[in-house]
């Protein structure tokens, strides 16, 4: 039925109503986007119309000294937010995975609490906290002042790191542990070189995912830094407010190349991760 | 054969394994949020003291008609972006589960990738094309010169449209998991039975890709729910959502404990769509 040149029965993605939609949709996320891109290249101030092509605004980019700092910022935590996070997450993870205890669910569910708790909720929470609980010593300069960040960034990121590792572990076939038990290898080294290998794609993907989560967050961050800590999306923020101009469509487009290469790398991974999979069968 | 019971000796790793997390969890996400659901019973005193007194006058102010109905709004703008989400986004699930298998990976990446890139920029590229001068406008200035410009910025329906904009990708790709595991011979069996394409899909798809529905509505509605940089950024002054008012309280009113109070409102609110959701599922697994 499916070889006939009309439509399939079932060929739904060929039916023009939602073949429609499809298309308004693609145009509806990506015209923004394109246009952006597209106007980080004019030559003129004003970002309407279309005057020629130059790259002065990236040039500018570079001399500014202010956004440079903050985008370090913003790379520095993240690297140590996916660091730390991929590792407490992980060992949440196999813990939850490998004993079970009185209250395991519950643990399990609480552990994902801060996926759902509102970004603002967290970020006034952080505000009070390192305002009138733990008050971070000032003046302890780079990097020591973007720790109350960092330890925000990892609070709302290990749970997303948690939930990957989780499910890649429901996929773990067990007799290869205990297989590897009654060869002789000790529970660490079962854990190390057995289920660890396994969790590897799963890991990557955790990473990724926590590095993103962490690069991309503003509310957050707004509400922990201190006034002298700026991070690359609180200064694109300020700028922002302040007007639509073409440093700002370079910065963005420079930001969207990070994000997309990222998240190709993300894909390759899970393709990857994917083909050693028994497929299931359609 | 080895038990995979905690045994006493078992508690050394199991301290080493999950207490790192656990301690994090509680020093860092618990405490800071025990300290404002604290300040929610607070009041102030003289300039920046604030004591715990107990009070519920916090709670009482968020009922004030100003609050509530900021409230109620907060609520409705969620949810008519979480509608629209669910109109646009189900056919695009359904065109990528039903789509060649090169086509349909090209498609969900496709999907994911505004997903994966950063939300402040994807609100800054929709306030280009949405401002008087932006594209749409020059747009409908060469088509129609008399409407030019329309006000699509900084007004509820630019909230609206920047919502539905920023969370799409939440509805479809639920919807499109469950779309994709489903037996496909009960559509054909439909069909072949002489209902209608439109039949089929209202009395058999929709039913059984519901938990994906009930999942994307959960994830749209959420964090729509609590949105600050969407109100902020698009909104005038008058769409702005609950987010945005408890901002406003720590930053510029300084009013703390009834900013906690506001913000603990939107936890709790939180929290009671999502036992709902969890009601509607285990309610639609047992049918």
């Amino acid at each position: 039925m499916s070889d006939r040149a009309e439509v399939g029965l079932l060929d739904y993605s060929r039916r023009l109503p939602v073949r429609l939609v499809l298309l308004v949709v693609l145009l509806f996320l990506y015209l923004p986007l394109a246009v952006l891109v597209l106007f980080s290249f004019n030559d003129s101030r004003r970002t309407t119309v279309w005057k020629g092509f130059t790259t002065e605004w990236y040039a500018r980019l570079a001399g500014n000294a202010e956004l440079i700092l903050a985008l370090a910022n913003s790379l520095t935590i993240a690297l140590v937010t996916t660091l730390i996070a991929l590792l407490i997450g992980t060992l949440a993870a196999i813990g939850l995975w490998r004993f079970r205890f009185p209250g395991n669910g519950l643990v399990g569910s609480a552990f994902s609490l801060p996926i759902v708790v509102p970004e603002i909720c967290m970020g006034v929470a952080f505000l009070i906290f390192f305002a009138r609980v733990l008050r971070w010593p000032q003046g302890l300069g780079w990097p020591l002042d973007l720790g109350p960040i960092i330890i925000a960034h990892v609070a709302f990121c290990f749970p997303f790191v948690t939930v990957v590792v989780r499910a890649r572990l429901a996929s773990f076939n067990r007799d290869l542990e205990e297989a590897a038990r009654d060869l002789g290898a000790s529970p660490w080294r079962a854990l190390f070189d057995v289920v660890l290998p396994h969790l590897k794609p799963s890991l990557v993907a955790g990473a990724l995912l926590a590095f993103t989560l962490s690069l991309d967050d503003f509310v957050i961050t707004f509400f922990t830094a201190g006034p002298d800590t700026v991070t690359f999306p609180v200064k694109v923020y300020s700028m922002v407010r302040f007007s639509v101009t073409p440093e700002v469509n370079a910065i963005s487009t420079l930001l969207l190349l990070i994000t997309v290469a990222l998240t190709l790398v993300a894909l390759r991974v899970q393709a990857v991760a994917g083909d050693l999979q028994p497929r299931p069968t359609a | 054969m080895p038990s995979r019971h905690p045994r006493a000796r078992e508690i050394g790793p199991f301290l080493a394994i999950l207490g790192p997390p656990a301690a994090w969890f509680l020093l860092f996400f618990v405490a800071p949020m025990a300290v404002v659901w604290a300040y929610s019973f607070g009041s102030n005193v003289g300039a920046a003291g604030i004591e715990i007194t107990g009070t519920f006058l916090n709670y009482a102010r968020t009922l004030e008609p100003v609050y509530l109905g900021i409230l109620a709004k907060s609520f409705g703008i969620a949810a008519i972006a979480t509608l629209a989400c669910l109109l646009l986004g189900f056919p695009v699930a359904l065109a990528i589960s039903f789509a060649p298998a090169r086509l349909r990976t090209l498609l969900l990446v496709a999907i994911m990738l505004p997903f994966w890139t950063n939300l402040l920029i994807r609100t800054y590229a929709l306030m280009a094309v949405l401002r008087d001068q932006g594209l749409v406008n020059q747009a409908v200035e060469a088509v129609a010169p008399g409407l030019a410009p329309l006000p699509l910025l900084h007004n509820n329906f630019a909230v609206i449209l920047g919502l539905v904009y920023v969370h799409l990708p939440f509805m479809v790709l639920p919807i499109y998991a469950a779309l994709d595991r489903l037996d496909r011979s009960l559509l054909e069996a439909s069909l072949d039975l002489g209902a209608s394409h439109l039949d089929t899909i209202f009395r058999i798809l929709v039913p059984l890709a519901r938990p994906g529905i009930l999942a994307g509505l959960l994830l749209t509605f959420i964090p729509a729910l609590g949105s600050y940089l969407t109100p902020d950024l698009l909104g005038g002054p008058d769409s702005q959502m609950i987010a945005n008012i408890i901002e406003r309280q720590f930053k510029r009113a300084n009013d703390w404990p009834f900013g906690a109070a506001l913000a603990f409102v939107l936890v709790y609110l939180t929290l009671f769509v999502l036992a709902a959701q969890g009601l509607l599922r285990r309610r639609g697994e047992a049918e």
